[in-house]
């Protein structure tokens, strides 16, 4: 194969052939030998006290196992759900949470009881003939009110529902920037909570080997690392008692991140009935256990002057946090950190609080707090936009952070990389046709029909991360990443990584990357990850758009050990200083003389032999750590096109455009479809998901894909997408990430589009979801 | 009770005592071992178990496997034929229409269907012909291009011989 540059091109995926033949290996095409399986039984009430479970029909049920309940998991699992300080340090209120309830249950769905069968179908009989007697208790479902000292608690006994709340910064930093204000714009803007629902559900299949004292789990996880960790850490094993097996891995979203119940009992059920023990999630277990995301709202103020320079903000942030609080749930609250979006403050007020409520925990979702703080903060800009009469181009421009003055030291002390909002801005203007469109729309006005532009110049910071940021906001581990490169004596190429794509095309990019770096055949180097038992101690999963930005540039250095031991090897067999080494197209050669040359090859045969450098160990083969010295700091323009149908509501997304800037890209077919799916995924929050539940008992009205509402294929137009790429000066491959992008981008977008679709009637702002219901019903009521 | 059903899976016939109340899909994957046909909801709306039974594409979830009695089904596994994709499955690849992989069987199934019948579908004619199916990761745009670029190549008899598309040279 002719050597040729490999990032940057379109290399198609290497995990598809697996995938469109049938042949791919998600969790439930795993068993083993004698495994039973696992039925979970859930309380079907919001809040109640558990007065009694009545297994004894159960027990006797065919196929039966055995049936147990909280009590039988006391001296199995020890301590209670983790919490990651994220960026709340100090939580006052943490519920204690043990993975199956005993006396109380706080959310419906919450487990009280499990049953093990030969059989699926055994299982699900026997579960339904388990009798629970609950007393029911006030659920606790309105933020607001549960904030209030009167309320009922999301837990008997507790002191209040305030899990968290703190100040970022106060009013005084933002006081001389109101005073100076000629305009001061307020709003309530809702988060929508939405459920992340990858195609996959999630599932476990644990085998516990008895004498041995070894533990397997195979599960379908971003982060099987950590998963070993805690379960380890919870069951009294050490942790190289325990291998945790994340195969292909069918969509996470942020869902697959943090442990969950079943991620302990099913091992522990494994321990206690001394057999393989397999579970596999329903949908609708799905949607009613999965942490959700969002689930908050938020007030704000802008104070801006005449010109439309932006001068200060307030923000709070309140958080529906659900009955117990997510492993990372407390991260949500970069929503604060990031709320001065791609402009310049001259100071932002910035709190969080996070209360309890009796709803399933919310954890991060696709963006995390930073879709939160674009749809803040560009909604904002639109309202000082339409205050002013000003085009909401102008505004933006007129506040944008210049390219000049990067890196930029933001209003809480974070540093923007690298950055140009204008050129990404330009390029999307111009795709969508803007001046157009402006045209267009003041025609269709005069017919009396609604359309919309509606821009979002989105930010993010991701890549997880420094360590100096992120061990204290995981509680101790720092969020770096880790990679081995091993090359084998004939040359193979073996690359682990502490990262696990759940879709993200690792097994392609991350070898594109090797290959250009060591110059030798693309088809012999391999990625493995997602097996704790292979590759380095510890890998930290894939989230925050960190995969490449972290865990691609450790593979980098790794390959960069390797090049150096291969340089100093190299040297000794052309007899040669090692300085005079020059590697290039996969060959050493001595500098000038590129006929005095071992291929790599050569050197990685040679490293296994007996003529090697005096001090020097056999072996072709390094491990790196990547410590990032920052975040990185993708940014873009998304612009959506809709009309609003006055007779129904019905709000048609006509068009749309993203332009995104992810640095240097490395495969440009697999982040194009990073920012379709993501995209889609942001508009879908802006016009149809909602998880609903009722607002007096508690009772998960969305719990089916018939109630919640997905996108299908004949909701979304084409989009229209191109990249300006300004590289990150963070890290050597000049990369940003690119996962989360499109959703932090698009709700703002279709939000702003609805919006100035609707300005004529008055309508400043919309909630999401924005449906047909209640766009007409808005549209009849600005009418009158 | 158990019941017998015989039935012919990707060419291969079968024969089966089941239970009456066993799914069809739960057949294909636990009896064949034929895992290629996913579950992603307990509704039918997702579409991930799609198949073909007597050459219609049918959610696998939506039939008890004695229903199959006597029938002939093709899942994924048997849409390659002697080692060569099915044009289908080449335009998922080259047109990078999945990313996680879960959605894509019951997708390409279904594709298969659509242009079985519609040889030449306009994109709405596609988006309509596959609104069955759930995929949380492409925003279709990607399959929707797949599916066309399949129509493409299937009519252009003789099938061209997909060109494998891996590593860039």
């Amino acid at each position: 194969m002719a050597v040729t540059q490999l990032v940057g091109a379109k290399v198609h995926r290497r995990e598809d052939p697996r995938l469109i033949t049938g042949h791919g290996h998600f969790i439930d095409d795993f068993t083993r030998t004698g495994a039973a399986y696992a039925t979970f039984v859930r309380s079907p009430l919001a809040h109640a006290r558990i007065k009694s479970i009545d297994v004894t029909d159960a027990a006797k049920a065919p196929g039966v196992v055995g049936v147990y309940t909280a009590r039988d998991f006391k001296g199995q699992l020890a301590g209670t759900h983790p919490a990651a300080p994220a960026f709340v340090a100090e939580k006052k209120y943490v519920p204690e949470r043990f993975p199956i309830a005993e006396k109380e249950v706080t959310y419906q769905g919450e487990i009280v009881a499990v049953v093990l069968a030969e059989s699926r179908g055994q299982a699900a009989d026997a579960a339904n003939l388990i009798q629970v007697e609950y007393d029911e208790l006030p659920a606790v479902m309105d933020v607001e009110k549960a904030m209030q000292s009167g309320s009922p608690k999301a837990h008997e006994g507790a002191a209040d529902n305030i899990c968290w709340d703190l100040t970022y910064t106060g009013p005084e930093v933002s006081d001389a920037a109101f005073k100076e204000a000629d305009v001061v714009v307020k709003e309530r803007i809702l988060q929508n909570r939405v459920a992340p629902v990858p195609m996959e559900p999630r599932g476990v299949l644990a085998e516990y080997e008895g004498f041995d004292k070894k533990l397997t789990i195979w599960m379908s996880s971003q982060n099987p690392h950590f998963i070993r960790l805690f379960v380890s850490g919870s069951m009294g094993l050490k942790e190289s008692q325990v291998r945790v097996i994340s195969p292909d891995v069918g969509g996470g979203f942020g869902s697959k991140i943090s442990p969950y119940p079943e991620d302990y009992l099913v091992p522990a059920l494994s321990r206690i009935a001394e057999r393989p023990v397999k579970w596999i999630e329903t949908r609708t277990e799905s949607i009613q256990n999965a942490t959700h995301g969002r689930g908050q709202y938020y007030d704000v103020e802008v104070a801006a002057k005449k010109d439309g320079t932006l001068l200060g903000m307030r923000m709070t942030q309140f958080l529906d946090v659900g009955a117990y609080v997510g492993t990372f749930s407390a991260f949500q609250a970069c929503a604060c950190l990031m709320a001065g979006g791609a402009y310049k403050w001259k100071g932002i007020s910035a709190r969080t609080v996070g209360v309890l409520t009796n709803r399933v925990p919310t954890d991060p979702y696709r963006g995390a707090g930073r879709p939160e703080a674009t749809h803040l903060v560009e909604r904002m800009v639109d309202l000082v936009a339409l205050e002013l009469k000003m085009d909401p181009v102008e505004i933006r421009r007129k506040n944008f952070i210049q390219p000049q003055e990067f890196p930029f030291t933001q209003n809480f002390g974070l540093v923007v990389d690298s950055g140009d909002y204008d050129k990404a801005l330009d390029r999307a203007l111009e795709l969508v046709g803007y001046e157009e469109l402006r045209k267009k729309q003041a025609e269709l006005r005069k017919q009396g029909r609604y359309l919309g532009i509606g821009i979002s110049t989105w930010i993010e910071l991701c890549g997880f991360g420094p360590s100096a940021a992120t061990a204290p906001a995981t509680g101790g581990i720092a969020l770096v990443e880790s990679a081995q490169v091993r090359v084998t004596p004939t040359g193979a190429v073996l690359v682990y990584t502490g990262t696990h794509s759940h879709g993200q095309g690792h097994e392609t990019t991350f070898p594109q990357i090797v290959a250009d770096q060591l110059g030798v055949p693309y088809d012999s180097i391999e990625l493995r990850h997602g097996d704790t038992a292979e590759g380095t101690s510890f890998g930290y999963g894939t989230y925050g758009s960190r995969s490449l930005a972290v865990g691609g540039v450790a593979i980098s250095r790794a390959t960069g050990k390797v090049i150096d031991k291969g340089k100093k090897l190299a040297a000794h067999m052309l007899e040669a200083a090692e300085e005079d080494i020059v590697f290039e197209h996969g060959s050493f050669h001595v500098k000038g003389s590129p006929d005095k040359a071992k291929a790599f090859g050569e050197v990685a045969f040679a490293s296994y032999g007996m003529n090697l450098p005096q001090g020097m160990e056999q072996g072709l083969e390094a491990v790196a750590y990547f410590d990032p010295p920052n975040l990185v700091w993708p940014f873009g323009t998304h612009i959506a096109v809709v009309e609003i149908d006055a007779e129904t509501g019905h709000a048609q997304l006509q068009k749309y455009v993203a332009v995104d800037d992810c640095g240097n890209i490395i495969n440009p077919m697999i982040v194009d479809g990073q920012i379709h799916g993501g995209a889609v995924q942001g508009i879908a929050q802006a016009l149809y998901e909602e998880v609903v539940y009722d607002e007096e008992t508690g009772q998960l009205k969305t719990g089916t894909m018939i109630d919640y509402m997905l996108p299908s294929i004949g909701e979304i137009p084409p989009l229209i997408l191109d990249h300006t790429v300004t590289p990150s000066p963070t890290n050597e491959l000049g990369v940003k990430g690119i996962g989360e992008a499109g959703t932090i981008a698009a709700s703002a977008a279709v939000i702003n589009a609805i919006c100035d679709a609707l300005s004529p009637l008055g309508i400043k702002h919309v909630d999401m979801p924005a449906s047909p219901d209640k766009l007409w019903h808005m549209m009849k009521e600005a009418g009158k | 009770m158990k019941h017998k059903v015989s039935t012919t899976v990707n060419g291969r016939r079968h024969e089966h005592e089941v239970e009456p109340r066993l799914l069809l899909v739960h057949y294909l994957r636990d009896n064949l071992g034929l895992t290629g046909t996913h579950i992603g909801c307990d509704t039918s709306q997702c579409g991930a178990c799609t198949i073909h039974v007597d050459g219609k594409a049918v959610k696998s979830c939506t039939m008890f496997a004695v229903q199959a009695e006597g029938k002939s089904l093709t899942t994924i596994e048997g849409l390659a034929k002697d080692g060569e994709l099915h044009p289908i499955q080449q335009a998922f690849w080259d047109e990078h229409g999945l990313q996680c992989g879960y959605c894509t069987p019951g997708f390409i199934m279904a594709s298969a269907y659509l242009l079985s019948q519609n040889p030449n579908p306009t994109e709405d004619e596609i988006r309509r012909g596959l609104e069955g199916n759930l995929c949380r990761c492409t925003g279709y745009v990607n399959i929707v291009k797949a599916v066309q670029s399949a129509a493409k190549t299937m009519s252009t008899a003789p099938a061209k011989k997909a060109t494998v598309a891996a590593g860039g040279n």
